[in-house]
């Protein structure tokens, strides 16, 4: 009975998903095709790897606010840049070090000062939109450059690109967090600081990191996201770090810190997309939308809260 | 002791934003001073407050831009304010304008019910005030200028009906559903649409005005409809992001795209055949016309009490012809 109650509570954020998969077949003939299923995973792309950034940064129990901001800053500077006609070797890092210096700053505050990253972050997010503004005059900034148009668009043996982008970034931050002392840090801190400081884990350091990968991964997204739409917009990743913190809830990630994981992200940012996929393919009114993805959210919140008073082991 | 940091942050928090509160208004007040002595010796500017709802979207910036234009050739001062699409900020921006002794005050409303209380603030201190875009549902205002949304999306139906011969399937694509130009353009579309039995809306969803949200909802749409002959999008940065699905999916010949707004890059989608038309409302003209009205209203000329301009269907025949500077 506890055995199998446990099983069902390990994998509860499969169940979930597979249910949604299965009503959404039943509900709407496009859904489960070839097609639509890589045109629904490469939209989540996006939202997930900032989502696989902010998985760390909830485990070790902060927040990111900042990532939405962030994504439009170092989209437009991308876009800057490749508009300067300066080649990608040069666009791309330069754009993910302008990420990582933006996670880094959010660390920096969290760590050095003591300042909660809820209020850090909050600010960040409110000055890289300001910065974005700046830079783009309020306006969308268009690119033309075929190479760049691939990280977006283009398909390798049929599989668009975002989406082995996303699965790489998630196979490298499961290994991260199961076979790295790194990631083991990571989830001691989350659990019991203070424990972890006494047994001589550098936590600084590590919380440092976590907020600079969160920085980094937001560049990432940027980049598949402005050349995707091949232009920047000032408006972009506007409430996408509500997205990117439900997938990671929706996954099993304690907001607590400490518990949780990176699979269950990756399954929480594909709920999430597969709810607007199937509302968009039934042509349900854009008025019940958010409601149904309210529910959605709470419903597998319920299920979570409910089954984590289940010991696992 | 967690409990005592956060409380801690708490108080210096509301401290800071009590402390930004009367900074705000002292900066008012030495503003106010600066104007009364550079005033009466020196020539006598026209100082016009221009409260915008939000500077965060190319239609409003251009608004910005065309009035800024405008101000500067007819030597005006212009203390531009932006609301960021929330009406409690719109009506402090409107309160701090008032502070600063304006001949008058512009407003383009984040909301027609909620800017009526900033009206009647001015109205209090008898700054003679007009709106743009949109309108205010309350309060004295000398003139509004604005386009017809529902004429616009009427067009937008026209277009499609007389492309399509009358028959096919058609996809609606929305704005942030709640405000007015949304609702408008939405219902001018479905007005003109419903005069044609044989045409059918297969999908209609909203995309906030937003491209890469259009984008995602014109992919998901292009899975569920293999069959689908034009789409409408209620402004051009949609029909930008649309026209982005329409042409990886390859369907691009099928699809008869028209969007609305006449920005720069549609224009040049049309030129390119991408996309068959935009329905000309060029934000940059109505910010040079909130000026001019200003000047007018300053002579003591009369003005309309409604100033409707005109929206143009722009297609490639006439694509050279339409000007939106």
């Amino acid at each position: 009975m506890t055995k199998g109650l446990a099983l069902v509570n390990k994998y509860r954020v499969l169940i979930i998903f597979a249910a949604l998969c299965l009503a959404a077949g039943i509900l709407s003939d496009s859904f489960l095709t070839v097609n639509n299923l890589l045109n629904v995973v490469r939209q989540v792309s996006i939202t997930a790897i900032i989502a696989a950034g902010m998985t760390l940064i909830i485990l070790i129990a902060g927040i990111d606010l900042s990532v939405g901001s962030v994504l439009a800053f170092t989209g437009a500077i991308a876009a800057g840049m490749i508009t300067a006609n300066l080649p990608l070797v040069v666009v791309l890092p330069v754009t993910l070090l302008i990420g990582l210096l933006f996670g880094l700053i959010n660390g920096l505050f969290v760590t050095r000062w003591g300042i909660p990253s809820f209020i850090t972050t909050l600010a960040l997010m409110v000055i890289a939109r300001g910065m974005t503004l700046v830079y783009t005059k309020g306006y969308p900034v268009v690119v033309s450059n075929d190479a760049f148009r691939f990280i977006g668009n283009g398909k390798i043996a049929g599989v668009p690109l975002p989406i082995i982008i996303m699965l790489a970034v998630f196979a490298l931050m499961y290994w991260v967090l199961r076979c790295t002392s790194f990631g083991r840090y990571i989830y001691a801190i989350g659990g019991n600081e203070e424990a972890a400081r006494l047994s001589g884990i550098p936590v600084n350091t590590i919380k440092l990191a976590v907020f600079g990968i969160g920085g980094l991964l937001s560049a990432l997204s940027a980049i598949i996201y402005t050349s995707r739409l091949m232009s920047a917009q000032p408006t972009a990743g506007t409430g996408i770090e509500l997205d990117a913190i439900a997938a990671v809830i929706i996954g099993g990630t304690s907001l607590a810190g400490g518990r949780g994981g990176i699979v269950g992200t990756l399954f929480g940012a594909l709920i999430m997309g597969i709810l607007d996929n199937v509302l968009n393919l039934m042509n349900v009114s854009p008025f019940y939308q958010s409601i149904a993805k309210g529910l959605v959210i709470l419903l597998a919140v319920l299920v979570d809260s409910k089954f984590s008073k289940i010991k696992t082991r | 002791m967690k409990k005592g940091l956060f409380s801690a942050i708490t108080l210096v928090l509301s401290a800071a934003l009590f402390l930004a509160g009367c900074g705000g208004s002292g900066s008012g007040d030495t503003q106010q001073k600066g104007g009364e002595s550079a005033q009466p010796p020196a020539e006598k500017k026209l100082k016009v407050g221009l409260s915008m709802n939000t500077l965060n979207n190319p239609f409003f910036v251009a608004v910005k831009e065309g009035a800024e234009a405008q101000a500067k050739d007819l030597g005006y001062e212009l203390v531009v304010t932006d609301a960021q699409n929330n009406p409690g900020q719109q009506l402090a921006d409107v309160e701090n304008l008032l502070q600063q002794k304006l001949d008058i005050l512009i407003v383009d409303p984040a909301d027609s019910d909620a800017i009526a209380e900033a009206v009647k603030k001015a109205n209090d201190e008898n700054i003679p005030v007009f709106t743009i875009d949109r309108q205010s549902n309350g309060g004295e205002v000398i003139t509004h200028i604005g386009f017809d949304a529902i004429k616009s999306g009427n067009i937008a139906g026209d277009f499609i009906a007389e492309a399509l011969n009358g028959k096919g399937k058609v996809v609606e694509i929305q704005g942030i559903m709640g405000t007015n130009v949304a609702r408008d353009r939405s219902k001018g579309f479905n007005e003109a649409i419903a005069k044609h039995p044989d045409i059918k809306i297969v999908a209609q969803q909203a995309a906030d005005f937003d491209r890469g949200k259009a984008m995602s909802v014109m992919e998901n749409i292009l899975q569920a409809n293999p069959e689908i002959d034009a789409v409408y999008a209620a402004n051009d940065e949609m029909a930008l992001g649309a026209l982005a699905a329409i042409e990886a999916a390859g369907r691009l010949d099928k699809i008869t795209l028209i969007g609305c707004d006449a920005v720069d890059p549609a224009l040049d989608a049309i030129r390119s055949g991408k996309m068959e038309a935009t329905i000309a409302e060029p934000p940059y003209f109505l910010g040079k016309e909130a000026i001019k009205t200003a000047e007018k209203i300053s002579k003591g000329e009369t003005v309309e009490k409604s100033v409707i301009l005109d929206s143009t269907l722009v297609t490639k025949e006439n694509i050279d012809q339409v000007k939106t500077r």
